[in-house]
């Protein structure tokens, strides 16, 4: 099972360039809104005709522009599942189920509809309306749906958009569930990175129209290429820097000279951490010292969420005002609860092993 | 008093006959029309609802001017035989003209509201042009088109301008109820006038009805209302 896409169109402010594989594990697409994720969804469904390239669905040419194939959506056997689960609402869920098994023979038809049924736990509301089913149970519809006729490939366009925080969760471990037993491939595109992580184990991350990213999900994390990925997945903390010597750089935004575990490379200009990795202490412990990366800071405002508390600190000095911060960190609530108390300075230490740099 | 009810026949004759061509060529051309946008396909609009704006004497003059025998539709048809002018079916072309715009927008508009993205799901689920036409957008479009075949019906009921200029009065051929009420005013018989005003106002009244009942019932879809759950199933 293999999906290669590589296709160019001039958008509107941009250029749509993408080319990558995607194989048996799902794929999650990361990008900034207007970064051409959907639109990539819907040239390989075929909804968008690309000026140029190629998509290949497990060796069958969907659309080549040099050789002039272009086949319709009906004939890629590729399933979409839209943001608002797009159901016929003139037609029941058993229907809606049946439109892409037409042209099975009508015992198949049957089996699929009630496999589906049982799977996305639809059991007792195959005669509603799908204005008589709730948002979960609406998407889990689509999902049957797209699944049924069994695509090739199944693409899934923010497919939790639509829900609140409890249905999203649930859906999401249905859908990984349902996923696991899929043997197609799967892409998934989410703003929410945690979702996107949970269910893809590969990841392409789009800017502008173009990967500036791919590979496995740990890798993009733990090591972003660049500092725009860095952002889209979610880091919160970047520094101008130079590179002193082989582990040891200067950031000059936050004031420092600070260590890396990795070595870093001559072209580095950036270093950055992520907000769950920097570690506060209500004072210097002396075993710290030698390591260095540790700083003594202040609080410039806090933001409390319930379980967890942002903290916007200022290194080396009290802060003029509470946009005059360095770091963006994340603590826990009971973290919050026995520092607060504590006078400052308190001590931000930069762990080398979770400090990287960035090239631009 | 004997009232001759050869209008009423040739009228619901009419009206019946242009309702049904107007409703396939409407919705045929709405169909073909949506998704279509650029300033070429706005004059298209413009010529198409022409015959909204236009006094229905001109849009018969027109008609006239084209069918007549001196015409260039007209020639070639008496060339052949036959002649539209002054017969039934001039009573048809000159409903039909005049309402295809009701049809027309009203079921632009009923197509433009469905939701692209479920056409889409449908071209994605392997349904051809055709299947998504008739299988998603007619029936979704539906309560548009079907108050679009209510409004041509009742224009085409009382046509009477176009109607007069391009099939004339000839009783019991082209002689429509419209027309009946203006030549028995004129001829000072206002009781045939009355009946025939009180026919029209009644089959209006009952086609007014029968589309509301009508509509109720096929919204009952969109509705969230879990008692009817037990509903009988459509097929699949």
């Amino acid at each position: 099972m293999a999906l290669e896409v590589e296709i160019e169109r001039q958008l509107p402010g941009f250029a749509l360039r993408v080319a990558f594989t995607a194989g048996q594990k799902p794929v999650g697409i990361l990008g900034a809104s207007g970064a051409g994720k959907t639109m990539m969804l819907r040239a390989i469904a075929g909804l968008y005709t690309p000026a140029r390239g190629r998509i290949a669905l497990d060796g069958r040419t969907l659309f080549d522009a040099a050789k002039g194939v272009n086949l319709p959506s009906r004939s890629r056997q590729v399933g979409l599942l839209f943001q608002h689960h797009a159901l016929f609402p003139h037609m029941t869920v058993e229907a809606n189920i049946a439109f892409g098994l037409r042209k099975l023979d009508a015992g198949e038809r049957a089996r699929r509809i009630s496999q589906q049924i049982a799977a996305m736990r639809l059991t007792g509301l195959d005669q509603r309306y799908p204005s008589q089913l709730s948002g979960g149970q609406q998407q889990r519809v689509a999902l049957a749906r797209a699944l049924a006729p069994q695509p090739g490939a199944l693409l899934l366009d923010e497919p939790f958009s639509a829900l609140d925080t409890h249905l999203r969760s649930q859906l999401e471990r249905q859908l990984h569930e349902t996923l696991a037993g899929y043997r197609g491939v799967t892409l998934v595109v989410s703003h929410n990175l945690e979702e996107i992580y949970r269910l893809c184990e590969e990841l392409v991350v789009l800017d502008q129209g173009s990967v500036i990213a791919c590979g496995s999900r740990e890798e993009i994390f733990r090591w972003p290429p660049s500092r725009q990925v860095a952002l889209l997945t979610g880091c919160k903390n970047f520094s101008r820097a130079q590179p002193r010597d082989a582990h040891g750089l200067e950031a000059f935004d936050w004031g420092c000279t600070l260590r890396l575990a990795r070595e870093i490379p001559r072209a580095s200009a950036y270093v950055a951490i992520r907000a769950h990795h920097v570690r506060i202490a209500p004072v210097q412990a002396s075993e710290q010292t030698p390591d260095g990366n540790t700083f003594p800071c202040w609080v410039a405002a806090v933001s409390e969420a319930p379980f967890h508390v942002t903290l916007y600190l200022r290194l080396h000095a009290p802060p003029a005002g509470p946009s005059d911060y360095h770091l963006q960190v994340e603590i826990t609530q009971d973290q919050w609860a026995q520092l607060k108390s504590q006078p400052f300075p308190w001590f931000a230490q930069l762990d080398p092993e979770r400090l990287f740099s960035l090239p631009d | 008093m004997h009232l001759d009810l050869s209008p009423l026949w040739i009228s619901l004759k009419t009206t019946f006959a242009a309702t049904a061509l107007v409703l396939v060529l409407g919705v045929a051309a709405a169909s073909w029309r949506t998704g279509r946008q650029s300033r070429w396909w706005e004059v298209f609009d413009g010529v198409l609802l022409l015959p909204l704006v236009l006094p229905p004497t001109v849009v018969g003059f027109f008609l006239l001017v084209l069918l007549g025998r001196n015409g260039p539709l007209g020639s070639l048809l008496w060339r052949i035989g036959a002649s539209l002018v002054f017969s039934w079916p001039a009573t048809v072309i000159a409903a039909t003209v005049v309402t295809f715009p009701l049809m027309y927008l009203t079921a632009c508009g009923a197509l433009d509201q469905i939701d692209a993205g479920m056409l889409e799901a449908a071209r994605t689920l392997g349904a051809s042009e055709l299947e998504v036409f008739l299988g998603i957008a007619l029936p979704l479009a539906w309560p548009g088109i079907l108050a679009g075949t209510v409004l041509s019906f009742a224009r085409s009921l009382g046509e009477f301008g176009a109607t007069l200029m391009l099939a004339g009065n000839i009783h019991g051929r082209t002689e429509t109820i419209p027309v009946a009420i203006f030549f028995d005013m004129e001829s000072g018989d206002t009781g045939a006038a009355l009946a025939w005003a009180s026919i029209v106002l009644v089959i209006s009244l009952a086609v007014l009805l029968a589309m509301g009942a009508w509509t109720r019932y096929q919204r009952a879809y969109l509705v969230r209302d879990f008692a009817r759950t037990k509903r009988s199933p459509r097929g699949a």
